[in-house]
């Protein structure tokens, strides 16, 4: 048996020395192109930056190609972002045009700084993950294809950061991103009986549901529970902690797609997305509908957006009136909050734009 | 479709965006369990539903936590991914390799696992993605010997992340890296051993641009900041503004707080620092000319979380400000009061925001004592329904 407890490498002999010297003496930044940083420190020195994008999951052929242009170029050390680009650090300005050679080599797209779509954040989908609702790296991939420009290039108001999520868990934190694609069911748990007596606790799983749409089963024979559909707004919660309930539905399933949130504090303080599709089918390998929704989001932000500004505080700006109608999605009985803290999207205001 | 072909997959290798499918197809020439794991995707794509069964109890001695198990729905058609568990491993902080370790970890993957990886997974661990039950052991075994440990998962502590900071951040006010490693050395056992109502995540940003979305999906956000005003070199803002920068447009008039002022006549760019609530937007537009104070340290907010149960919450204001110092023991005290009381108190899956939620912020801070402060919140109540005691 091996040891315990170890805990993970210690971060400093990740580091390449260039970095070891100028710990915390970073003085100021450029962009010097699309997916090139220049930190400049306090000592003078100069670190360069070569910013990837990455599909994220990758065999460890991927990381070895990676690990073979870190050993040419940057003396063996490289990092990764918290979006999943690779970054190659050099203090050698002339190993920059090297390191983008060998990226057109490896078919890599050099990019995701400054005012860019960067790579999407992204859960497993149905490469590995019992609950989701959608897959998640098909997903990425589809809109990645249709809006690579935006990644190479710097040309949009600000930054736009895109996350997917494949079910409404939300590993990875989707729901502050200026659009989010999040998987949802449409359909009620499917309750194998038997299996719940086998596999649940009911009185965890009851509890499980924030509606309380699920009972005891009325006949105190059967030791299982019943879900009042008319309650149900498929949180898969139940799911979670009873296998016996499963969710997915081949004609259900979907995705929903939120936009207009932040994580940053800069201008205006970190908001949630916002609701602005409730439903579109699950259409693999490219899902057409999702990426002709997101791209034209995109396109009207980028025309209609002031310089700067994130797109959540340019909807608030134009009032989410016009953001539907200057995006053509229809406004429906869905977008309206009935939820925990519904009361305060509630218009409180004569002041609105027709 | 004949065996082993992907007409579905096969469409996702199209396109300038570097490919998953071309990926898996990498391992799946040399390794049956990728093979196995292209032919269950191409499956899901066909069938729209994912073919991966719910839990299964797997890991390795000593542990709760860090391996998820994982079994397919069709364990006679594809045998070599019946049993396909993950293993997250805790990345060094901030994400830096050196090419020796990497290599290591590929090398102990081609021999235990599927050879596919997410480099990496939401929370910041390495996912190794997929081997057998009798395998866990070894790979377990062979991590160790090469440095690596397991991160958390289940109701456990999450593997700690944050940004860069200050390895490579002009902006960091913390030592986010040193604060990842320590705490989370400091918390091996809350972290591999699950024993909370549900998960507990610690994300930490070296600045208020948070590019590690701390303070949407930590239930303990630690954001760096400074308490003096803006350093502002006149002379560089003044070459900003030669070079074309509209800085009324683009500057002061972004500022949300009114605190910058734009001088024509001295060419010199006021700064009120009262009135500056450090939002980042100055110093991001004109990375040469302002940069943060020099008195730092962090904000601490907690209870932000995603969706499920109750709705999403962003973390919210605990205290406004704290020195970050090795060893971090105010931090440490902090989390060990707020665990403490949330264990005893909270349901089964009730996050901290939840719990706080449900018996009031006032008897939180008194459980755990802190004095309530305005930076706390927006605004007071507009109720009058006042528990006076």
């Amino acid at each position: 048996m091996g040891r315990t407890d170890i805990g993970p490498p210690n971060y400093q002999d990740m580091l390449p020395d260039v970095i070891k010297k100028n710990y915390g003496k970073w003085k100021y930044h450029e962009i010097q192109r699309p997916g090139v940083l220049k930190h400049v420190s306090e000592s003078g020195d100069e670190l360069y930056t070569v910013r990837v994008g990455s599909p994220r999951l990758v065999s460890i052929d991927f990381i070895r190609d990676l690990c073979d242009v870190a050993d040419k170029y940057c003396d063996g050390y490289l990092r990764f972002t918290s979006r999943y680009n690779v970054e190659f650090l050099t203090d050698k300005k002339e190993n920059v045009q090297g390191i983008i050679a060998e990226m057109e080599r490896l078919g890599l797209p050099v990019g995701g700084t400054g005012n860019s779509v960067s790579n999407i954040v992204h859960t497993q989908g149905w490469i590995h993950c019992h609950s989701a609702a959608t897959d998640a790296s098909g997903i990425v991939k589809a809109i990645m294809d249709e809006l690579y420009d935006y990644f190479t290039s710097m040309k949009l108001p600000a930054y736009v950061r895109i996350a997917v999520a494949c079910c409404i868990n939300m590993c990875g934190a989707v729901h502050c991103s200026d659009l989010a694609i999040v998987g949802v069911h449409t359909k009620p748990p499917k309750i194998d009986h038997e299996k719940v007596l086998a596999q649940c606790e009911i009185p965890t799983t009851i509890q499980s549901c924030p509606t309380g749409a699920i009972r005891r089963h009325p006949d105190t024979n059967i030791k299982s529970v019943v879900v009042r559909e008319d309650l149900c707004m498929y949180c898969a919660n139940c799911y979670t902690v009873c296998p016996a309930m499963p969710l997915a539905d081949p004609i259900g399933d979907g995705v929903a797609i939120y936009a207009g949130g932040k994580v940053s504090n800069a201008r205006k303080p970190p908001m949630f997305s916002r609701m602005v599709v409730p439903y579109l089918p699950n259409n693999p390998p490219r899902w057409p509908e999702v990426v002709d929704v997101i791209k034209k989001i995109v396109e009207v932000y980028a025309n209609h957006a002031k310089r700067y500004e994130r797109m959540g505080e340019w909807i608030e700006r134009i009032g989410w009136e016009k953001f539907f109608k200057l995006t053509d999605i229809p406004f429906t009985e869905h977008h309206i909050d009935d939820f925990t803290h519904a009361v305060e999207t509630y218009r409180t205001t004569t002041q609105f734009k027709w | 479709m004949a065996d082993g072909e992907t007409p579905l997959l096969d469409e996702l290798e199209k396109g300038p965006w570097p490919s998953y499918v071309k990926e898996i197809k990498r391992m799946a020439s040399k390794n049956a369990a990728s093979k196995d794991l292209l032919g269950i995707q191409e499956l899901s794509y066909k069938d729209k539903v994912t073919h991966w069964k719910h839990g299964g109890i797997v890991g390795v001695t000593g542990y709760g936590a860090g391996v998820i198990g994982r079994y397919t729905d069709m364990p006679d058609k594809f045998p070599n991914a019946a049993a396909f568990h993950t293993l997250r491993i805790n990345q060094p902080a901030g994400w830096f390799y050196n090419t020796k370790s990497l290599r290591t970890i590929c090398d102990i993957w081609e021999k235990y696992g599927s050879g596919m990886t997410n480099f990496h997974g939401s929370t910041g661990d390495i996912i190794l993605l997929g081997t057998t039950t009798e395998n866990l052991q070894p790979c377990f075994d062979a991590l160790t010997d090469a440095g690596f440990d397991l991160g958390g998962s289940g109701s456990a502590l999450r593997t700690i992340s944050g940004c860069v900071g200050k390895a490579r951040c002009e902006w960091s006010s913390i030592d986010t890296l040193d604060i990842i490693y320590n705490l989370t050395m400091e918390f091996q056992d809350e972290i591999h051993r699950p024993r909370w109502p549900y998960k507990f995540k610690i994300k930490t940003s070296g600045c208020p641009n948070d590019c590690s979305a701390a303070i949407a999906r930590a239930d303990f956000t630690i954001i760096g900041t400074w308490k003096d005003g803006l350093r502002i070199d006149q002379e560089k803002v003044r070459e900003y503004v030669d070079k074309g920068m509209d800085i009324n447009g683009l500057i002061v008039n972004k500022c949300p707080t009114y605190a910058l002022e734009w001088d024509g006549k001295s060419r010199e760019l006021k700064f009120y620092e009262d009135d500056c609530v450090r939002c980042m937007h100055c110093i991001n537009k004109m990375p040469k000319a302002i940069r943060p104070g020099v008195d730092t340290g962090a904000t601490i907010l907690i209870g932000g979380k995603a969706p499920i149960i109750k709705g999403a919450y962003l973390s919210w204001v605990l205290i406004p400000f704290m020195k970050m110092e090795p060893p971090y023991d105010e931090v440490k005290d902090l989390l060990r009061k707020i665990w403490d009381w949330w264990d005893e108190n909270g349901r089964t899956r009730e996050r901290l925001a939840e719990l706080i939620e449900r018996v009031g912020l006032k008897t939180f801070l008194k459980e755990i004592g802190l004095k309530p402060v305005p930076q706390m919140v927006y605004k007071p109540r507009a109720n009058p329904y006042v528990f006076l005691k």
